[in-house]
């Protein structure tokens, strides 16, 4: 049984509102987009979506509570939520410099979760 | 009173006033102060810590904080003088600044020019006056942001966002993943006004559901928030009767506009468009006062942080000029005219210099459409510049750059921008 799969690709402003026929899990056709390259990013989105991850880590002794960080790299949308959970359990001490990795291979996507800022420590 | 003097005073340490105070240094400028409210520069930048910024500027893609540090290192290692925690009271005339903070208490700060680089502030409820109670609970998006993402705060936990532009996707998809429960983005127009991209990536993720053509006729609680009520709306944005419905929540967010921060210069009489609500500036960001000039989100409220930048550098550019004694303009004096579906240009008038530079507008379309074909012409009718543009939006601003060539050519004292049907057909 075949199914139809609506992706909006995000390449450019135009937005095509991509259709995927699907059977089996596999894309058999793909139609609506206006480029090569939409082509290319609705495949990799129906099979693996990955998304970066930004968010805020708490803080001891700094300047500000929290800290904002990120994925080195995007990690698989379905591990979004575990991703922030793990982030939220862990508190790092001020003072932390911009792109210091806080967390190695979060919930084990191979990214880490780095320091998007530098961050002084309280006086 | 205390008082400094300055060949530069930048009124703001966001991305315009880091940019601009960086250009004029890197122009030969040495005595620059800039003048920044908040406890350390960057401006709204710290708090937005999603990313998208930097694509076009550094061709990277990089966090709000991420970008902003790249330049507040490059200030910190030029000894460009700073006010932190410090609030410009007043401009007076002669460009002399009089500003406060706790350390310094009053003091004046004398400049032979000031860039003016204040930002924006966000509409309120007050501004579109949402009738019902006046319970805690209802703030704007941005004023969450900060909450969030630097004060480390929770500012409730049943949303509802107000308005779909960037920052309401933005922040729908924060408190989401916060493990707030984002009930739903209610829009007054039948399109979200933000980038594809984040309604994709702030909504459909989530599931969290956006309700076009309609808006908020009601806040309903005693002391904090218990419910907001929503209507349709027909083409006139006025409610449709019967068809009200109520979400029950415990945080509203504003999302709903932002309106660029004159106070300061409307104290100098600067002479304010009412399409930007920022200052009329010529090709070099400069005001109706003299040696003022005025870049960012106080000029025009841009959707890309990498077009500041560049404003910022335009303006400092000229700025360093009017220093140097070197800001030539010849006799003419071009007003730009606003034609089909443009909502608004900076800037809004040409003073041509004798330098020969190319000039960079701004603009925005009323209305999105595909395949149109934006136009200058002069009186005459004749076409000094086309460009064919695929798929234009009000959300998204369009950049023209105009050659010194067709600058030269311009005989009228006034142009016209049109955008209209035609363009490529692909």
């Amino acid at each position: 049984m075949s199914k139809k799969v609506i992706i909006t690709c995000i390449n450019c402003p135009m937005g095509c509102e991509v259709e995927l026929t699907v059977e089996n899990e596999k894309i058999i056709s793909i139609e609506g987009n206006r480029c090569p390259a939409g082509k290319e990013y609705v495949k990799e989105e129906y099979y693996n979506p990955t998304r970066i991850l930004t968010t805020t880590m708490r803080v001891k002794n700094g300047v500000l509570p929290v800290i904002p960080v990120k994925s080195s790299k995007p990690i698989p949308k379905n591990k979004l939520k575990e991703a922030m959970i793990k982030t939220a359990e862990k508190e790092i001490e001020a003072p932390i410099r911009i792109n210091e990795v806080l967390i190695e291979n979060i919930v084990d996507t191979e990214a880490d979760i780095v320091a998007s800022r530098s961050l002084d420590k309280n006086l | 009173m205390q008082k400094y003097n300055y060949d530069l005073a930048v009124i703001g340490g966001g991305p315009a006033g880091l940019g601009a105070a960086l250009k004029a240094y890197d122009e030969g400028i040495e005595d620059i102060v800039i003048l920044e409210r908040d406890f350390e520069l960057g401006g709204i930048l710290q708090q937005c810590i999603h990313n998208g910024f930097g694509l076009h500027y550094f061709n990277e893609e990089l966090t709000g904080p991420e970008y902003a540090e790249r330049f507040i290192d490059k200030v910190n290692a030029c000894g460009i003088d700073k006010f932190l925690n410090t609030m410009v009271l007043n401009l007076e005339k002669n460009k002399k600044i009089i500003a406060v903070n706790s350390k310094m208490g009053v003091f004046a700060v004398n400049a032979k020019s000031i860039i003016l680089a204040m930002g924006c502030r966000e509409r309120t409820r007050e501004n579109i006056s949402i009738p019902g109670d006046r319970p805690s609970g209802v703030i704007t998006a941005g004023t969450a942001q900060r909450y969030v993402n630097m004060e480390g705060y929770m500012p409730g936990r049943e949303v509802v966002i107000l308005g779909s532009g960037d920052i309401g996707l933005i922040m729908a998809r924060r408190m989401h993943l916060e493990g707030a429960d984002v009930k739903a983005v209610i829009e007054i127009n039948p399109f979200s006004s933000g980038l594809t991209r984040n309604v994709v990536q702030c909504l459909d993720d989530f599931d969290i559901p956006l309700k076009l053509n309609q808006t908020i006729t009601k806040i309903n609680g005693r002391e904090r928030i218990e419910s907001v009520e929503v209507s349709k709306v027909d083409n006139n944005f006025d409610p449709v009767p019967d068809s009200t419905y109520s979400i029950k929540c415990d945080t509203l967010l504003l999302s709903i506009g932002l309106i660029p921060e004159n106070e300061l210069s409307e104290q100098l009489s600067i002479k304010i468009d009412k399409k930007t609500n920022g200052p009329v500036v010529n090709e070099a960001r400069e005001t109706s006062a003299d040696g003022v000039f005025a870049c960012g989100n106080v000029l025009h409220v841009h959707d890309l942080v990498d077009w500041v930048t560049k404003e910022s550098e335009i303006a400092a550019g000229y700025s360093v000029k009017y220093i140097n004694n070197n800001y030539n303009i010849k006799e003419k004096n071009i007003e730009i005219i606003h034609g089909k579906n443009v909502a608004y240009s900076v800037p809004q008038k040409l003073d041509v210099f004798n330098d020969k530079s190319d000039v960079e507008v701004y603009l925005r379309c009323r209305k999105p459409k595909k395949n149109v074909e934006i136009r200058f012409v002069d009186n005459n009718r004749n076409v000094l510049f086309k460009k064919s543009e695929r798929y234009i939006k009000p959300g998204e601003m369009i950049n023209i750059k105009l050659s010194s060539e067709v600058i030269d050519s311009i005989k009228s004292e006034s142009i016209k921008i049109d955008i209209i049907p035609g363009g490529k057909n692909e």
